[in-house]
């Protein structure tokens, strides 16, 4: 069976107001203070991370001063920043683009 | 090693064996972070900042909601951490709950010490050995190494429970 239909395409408008649902990214910053075996304890405790990726993360943060940690809806990470500030790290979020 | 002051035991919570003078020196902090946390300005204070920092760089109407949105749960959950250590001071045995609570408190501490101190990477504490006795930086510096140590201490315990 074959259909004669036409097909509907949608097509941007190219002038949309609203901003598409962009992917967000969570950047933890290099700081003198907080302790190494502390960025890797919070790390594991706040993503579930192993240790092994949760201490490859923080010397990351450690050597070239940052690091992306988390990434999701601009919510998730809003609430990812805001956990990484109750336990003192200095940590932002961006958008991944 | 740290002599084991903190332990965890069989039944899951942990024992805490602190030299007099370690009590001592810990007892006047929660009061000291709790008057800053209080009564401190963020405006004038680098210290407050550092603690509850801005969710990005440069997006200010962002910055102005997140805080809105979570500086009152921070500043709660801040207070709360420093009134279970304060509550659990000279205990023997703690929970763990209540030793996580050690560590938020401890670790705030040492923000508001290392950013008072201006403390870099390379610090050590040659830095502050010229320094007069009586300077009150000494002293905050000992305080620091303590909490550095105590802190260290703590996450190896409790990184080791999992």
């Amino acid at each position: 069976m074959s259909t004669t239909a036409p097909v509907e395409v949608e097509r941007p408008t190219g002038d949309e107001v609203t901003e598409p649902d962009v992917p967000w990214i969570v950047i933890v910053w290099n700081d003198p203070i907080n302790l190494m075996s502390y960025v890797v304890y919070v790390f594991q405790k706040l993503f579930g991370y192993s240790r092994e990726k949760a201490t490859r993360l923080m010397l990351d943060v450690h050597h070239k001063g940052k690091a992306v940690v988390s990434n999701g809806g601009r919510e998730k990470c809003e609430f990812d920043v805001s956990r990484l500030h109750a336990h003192g790290l200095w940590a932002t979020m961006q958008k991944d683009r | 090693m740290a002599f084991g002051r903190v332990k965890r035991t069989s039944k899951g919570d942990y024992r805490v064996r602190l030299p007099e003078g370690e009590r001592e020196l810990l007892r006047a902090l929660p009061g000291q972070l709790r008057e800053l946390l209080t009564t401190g300005d963020p405006t004038t204070d680098a210290a407050l900042r550092r603690l509850f920092p801005t969710p990005t760089m440069d997006d200010e109407a962002m910055n102005a909601e997140y805080e809105r949105l979570t500086r009152g749960d921070l500043l709660e959950e801040r207070l709360a951490a420093l009134d279970t250590m304060e509550r659990t001071l000279e205990a023997e045995r703690l929970t763990e709950d209540e030793l996580v609570a050690w560590l938020s408190a401890i670790n705030d501490l040492r923000l508001v010490f290392g950013v008072r101190l201006g403390v870099t990477e390379e610090a050590t504490a040659e830095d502050f050995a010229g320094l007069p006795d009586d300077d009150p930086a000494v002293q905050m510096y000992t305080v620091y190494s303590y909490l550095t140590f105590l802190e260290d201490h703590v996450v190896g315990v409790l990184a080791g429970a999992r």
